[in-house]
């Protein structure tokens, strides 16, 4: 499978590094190696979801519970959990680290992400959710190591989107 | 059954407990009757309540955590109830007062008024315990047997479709929810 395993590796090692110790994820081609490995994992709890919004509440949980947790999903699953991030995370100023697959962007062959794609960094801004890229390996701890830290100190969600350059090894 | 008469009933025994309502007459309600830093009003994101239970559980599984729900908010997280299923924490036990309504909002009828069966879904959704009541006696007794079990539980207690003249407390939203959060790390 093209989806890089390497990189994978060193998301999962960074979000283990600054604590994280849940996990909620729906399936995406991107993120299977991300999946199996906090499955594998008997540090990590991974809660796999029927629904991304669902997510937004566990997250929101564990946070008030005092455990470090991060959500994986496609930009789609970002869409679909809107009014949770919105009503819950921002009303009630959680933290939520969102891994965002920017699926649909430049070289995206399927023709049905094309629409997530175009709009996810737009509702992204209409949200005020500050992001940033993950493009290069060697910069990935630090980036989610600084996201964590503006999360938490800013008591709101952050989102990183993970790109093609990242997460697919043929692009 | 109204739904004050079964929140005082089961009242006490929520004290050991982390508790998460839905919003409007369960949120209102249960502070008629007396607010702690337990509970954790979750005013709006509706369908949630059973999730942020479900994250409270795994995180902190010696905390005993009832969620309050109720049938509207339930009908739009229905898949929450396969994921609650899936991990089936055992302190989790989550309530569902089934008004047939959305009260707060005008009190127009939910799918529970024309035969969807939620105790039936949870059950078909895999919650190991599932019960439906309909009188006070019969809540209790289901509340006490659910907490005994140590297994996930849920419970559908059908109640009337009344609720406080209010539904705007004058605890603030931020204020409960970093109580909460102060009171289940300290303890």
């Amino acid at each position: 499978m093209p989806v890089s395993a390497a990189n994978s590796a060193i998301l999962f090692d960074a979000l283990k590094d600054c604590g994280v110790r849940l996990m909620s994820a729906l399936p995406e081609t991107w993120l299977v190696h991300l999946i199996r490995m906090a499955d594998d994992d008997p540090d990590v709890t991974l809660v796999r979801l029927a629904k991304e919004e669902e997510g937004v509440g566990i997250s929101m949980g564990a946070h008030l519970a005092g455990v470090k947790s991060a959500m994986l999903m496609q930009n789609h699953g970002f869409l679909a959990s809107v009014n949770g991030i919105v009503s819950g995370a921002q009303l009630f100023r959680v933290p939520l680290l969102m891994l965002i697959s920017d699926r649909g962007s430049f070289g995206e062959r399927d023709p049905w992400q094309t629409e997530g794609g175009a709009v996810t960094e737009p509702v992204l801004a209409a949200l005020r959710i500050p992001v940033m890229r993950l493009d290069d390996p060697a910069r990935v701890p630090q980036r989610i190591r600084e996201a964590q830290t503006l999360a938490d100190s800013s008591n709101r969600p952050v989102a990183l989107l993970l790109t093609r350059d990242l997460m697919w090894e043929d692009a | 059954m109204t739904r004050i008469d079964a929140l005082r009933a089961v009242y006490d025994r929520l004290e050991p407990c982390a508790v998460v309502t839905i919003m409007g007459a369960v949120a209102a309600e249960l502070q008629s009757i007396g607010h702690r830093q337990n509970f954790f009003y979750l005013q709006h994101a509706m369908g949630l309540a059973s999730s942020v239970g479900l994250g409270i559980a795994l995180s902190r599984p010696s905390v005993p955590v009832v969620v309050l729900d109720g049938d509207g908010s339930v009908l739009m997280n229905l898949g929450g109830l396969t994921t609650l299923a899936r991990y089936r924490p055992r302190n989790l036990l989550h309530v569902v007062f089934d008004n047939e309504s959305l009260l707060s909002v005008g009190g127009f009828p939910t799918a529970t008024s024309t035969g969807t069966n939620l105790a039936a879904i949870a059950a078909a959704a895999g919650i190991p315990r599932t019960a439906a009541v309909n009188d006070l006696e019969a809540f209790v007794t289901e509340f006490d047997d659910a907490q005994r079990a140590r297994e996930l539980t849920t419970i559908v207690a059908k109640v009337d479709a009344i609720g406080p003249a209010a539904f705007v407390t004058d605890l603030e939203l931020l204020e409960n929810r970093f109580q909460f959060q102060r009171h289940l790390q300290t303890r």
